[in-house]
């Protein structure tokens, strides 16, 4: 397997693993994936009151990849409004990176993790309708 | 201690020294083409494929005229079994095998079922053995060839081969079986195991890499078309210069492994479970596949709540193969996991250690010590864990797959 060592570097120091209280107002969870498929990814983010991202964590169960792709995201969030967070792409997740062209579905996974997570907030505080989840392809 | 530390002997083995050392020779000084007839280079090429014939013959307790030189197992399995699906077309269209086969015998099957053969492929039991009731009932009247492994590669257990060797023998079956993961490993008797056609090859048991043999029994004889054209080497069976060099020290591993393979049979069963002991102290782990009828070096366990490409990745420090094959281009988990019946969360959560005679003590501790630190902290990173730890049912969780 070639990783490359960023992904490396993230999968042995992974940043922000934890939980937060998925109870508490400010929080705002996405879990995103299925084990049948691999990989599953639980992304947090606490907001602060005026709409920005003050803190995230995340537990992943996956490949070097997954767990690499969500560590890295904790960190981009942070400082972010919901709107910039959303706006974060698979492609600049997969680029910084370096994913082989088989570990895309890592990077897809994670932006799905922090858009599932932002519209968990939003439904919390009445500001959206929870999206529909991406339709299964493995079995 | 050298690292990483090989646990994947069911993948390869090194060659052992003193193989190598038989070798050499048949590379440089003896370089005849044992099919050379009119000089003595082609003599000294062709007794000494010959000697080594003898200690593969012996090995399973054949004839060495019931050898055939090959490439390897893949090109054993295929020209048994298209050789005889080939050769007994006329009796009939109809192929038993099973899913948890070798590719080499399953995509074998498929490109048989190209040509217009019917295949079976029988569901193993969740232990990973195949029901003779159900082998049973899976004959019909134009059935011709049925092939089944002696032992996994992937799970290690043992089928019960003497037993459908029975069956097929009196139903009038050309019965083939992949003993690639039995040979040097397990003792086979081929004047009480009733095999028609039976594939083995040096690179799973301390010789090179690039040689195997197929055996063709004689007494009933057992036809098979050839699939390889040329020379009419190996009595027309399998055309192609013989790699002298190869075949010796084929030979030589098969001589060392009927010598030796009852002592290191003990040792490696001890190291194994030694291992086994170790892990079982980690929650949620399973093994996989029957542990009673098992080579002695194979285990094959799911550590739940891990997916097994980060453990993999986690455990550099020991060479080992994971079930789950996000290894590879594919994402699927294992095949053979899935045949007997696993979930794909422990089928993704797979390792396969296998052990070797050159594996020590040592390196076990060192691989127990590693593993529990690492899928300790993999399950620290892991959702499902801390689901698990909270009381949720796993099943009842509705996942947006993807």
């Amino acid at each position: 397997m070639a990783y490359s060592d960023k992904v490396i570097e993230h999968y042995e120091n992974p940043r922000n693993v934890g939980s937060f209280d998925k109870g508490d107002e400010s929080v705002g969870t996405g879990m995103v994936g299925a084990p049948a498929c691999g990989d599953v990814m639980k992304l947090q983010i606490r907001v602060n009151d005026s709409g920005i991202i003050e803190d995230a964590r995340f537990k992943t169960y996956g490949c070097g990849s997954a767990i690499a792709s969500s560590s890295l995201v904790t960190e981009w969030v942070k400082g972010k409004s919901l709107e910039d967070a959303g706006n974060i792409r698979n492609t600049q997740i997969a680029e910084e990176l370096a994913l082989p062209p088989v570990k895309i579905h890592c990077s897809i996974l994670a932006e799905d993790a922090i858009k599932a997570a932002i519209t968990d907030y939003r439904k919390k505080h009445g500001l959206e309708q929870p999206a529909e989840q991406p339709a299964c392809k493995a079995a | 201690m050298k690292l990483p530390i090989y646990l994947d002997y069911s993948a390869t083995t090194p060659v052992d020294p003193r193989v190598a050392e038989k070798m050499i020779p048949y590379l440089t000084e003896h370089f005849g083409n044992p099919a050379s007839r009119s000089h003595a280079y082609g003599w000294e090429a062709e007794k000494a494929v010959e000697d080594a014939r003898g200690h593969v013959a012996a090995l399973i307790n054949a004839d060495p005229k019931e050898i055939v030189w090959t490439s390897g197992a893949t090109e054993g399995n295929n020209l048994a079994i298209k050789g005889a699906a080939h050769f007994y077309k006329g009796k009939g269209r109809h192929i038993i095998t099973q899913k948890t086969e070798h590719k080499a015998v399953l995509d074998t099957c498929r490109e048989l079922e190209r040509q217009e053969f019917e295949v079976t492929y029988l569901d193993p039991e969740q232990n990973g053995i195949v029901d003779l009731e159900k082998f049973k009932a899976a004959i019909r009247p134009d059935t011709i060839v049925a092939t089944i492994m002696f032992v996994n590669n992937e799970i290690g257990v043992i089928q019960p081969v003497e037993q459908i060797a029975e069956i097929c023998r009196s139903k009038g079956i050309i019965f083939h079986c992949d003993a690639v993961q039995a040979a040097g490993k397990l003792e086979i008797d081929l004047q009480k195991f009733k095999a028609d056609l039976l594939t083995i090859t040096a690179h799973k048991m301390y010789g090179p890499k690039g040689i195997g043999a197929l055996y063709i029994r004689r007494k009933p004889r057992v036809r098979i078309e050839a699939q390889i054209h040329g020379g009419g080497h190996e009595r027309g069976m399998r055309s192609g210069t013989l790699p002298t060099h190869q075949i010796v020290g084929f030979g030589e591993a098969a001589r060392l492994a009927k010598l030796e393979m009852a002592t290191d049979n003990e040792r490696i069963r001890g190291l194994r479970d030694r291992l086994l002991n170790g892990i079982r102290d980690l929650e949620e782990v399973y093994v996989n596949g029957d542990l009673e009828h098992r080579i002695p070096g194979n285990l094959n366990v799911s550590f739940n709540f891990v997916e097994g490409e980060s453990l993999i990745m986690a455990i550099k420090d020991i060479a080992v193969s994971s079930g789950s094959a996000c290894t590879s281009a594919s994402l699927e988990p294992s095949y053979v996991l899935r045949a007997l019946g696993r979930s794909d969360e422990l089928a993704h959560s797979s390792i396969r250690f296998t052990l070797g005679k050159y594996t020590t003590a040592e390196e076990i501790e060192f691989a127990i010590d590693l593993i529990k630190r690492k899928v300790n902290k993999l399950r620290e990173l892991s959702p499902l864990w801390e689901m698990y730890k909270e009381g949720v049912d796993l099943n009842s969780v509705q996942w947006a797959a993807h």
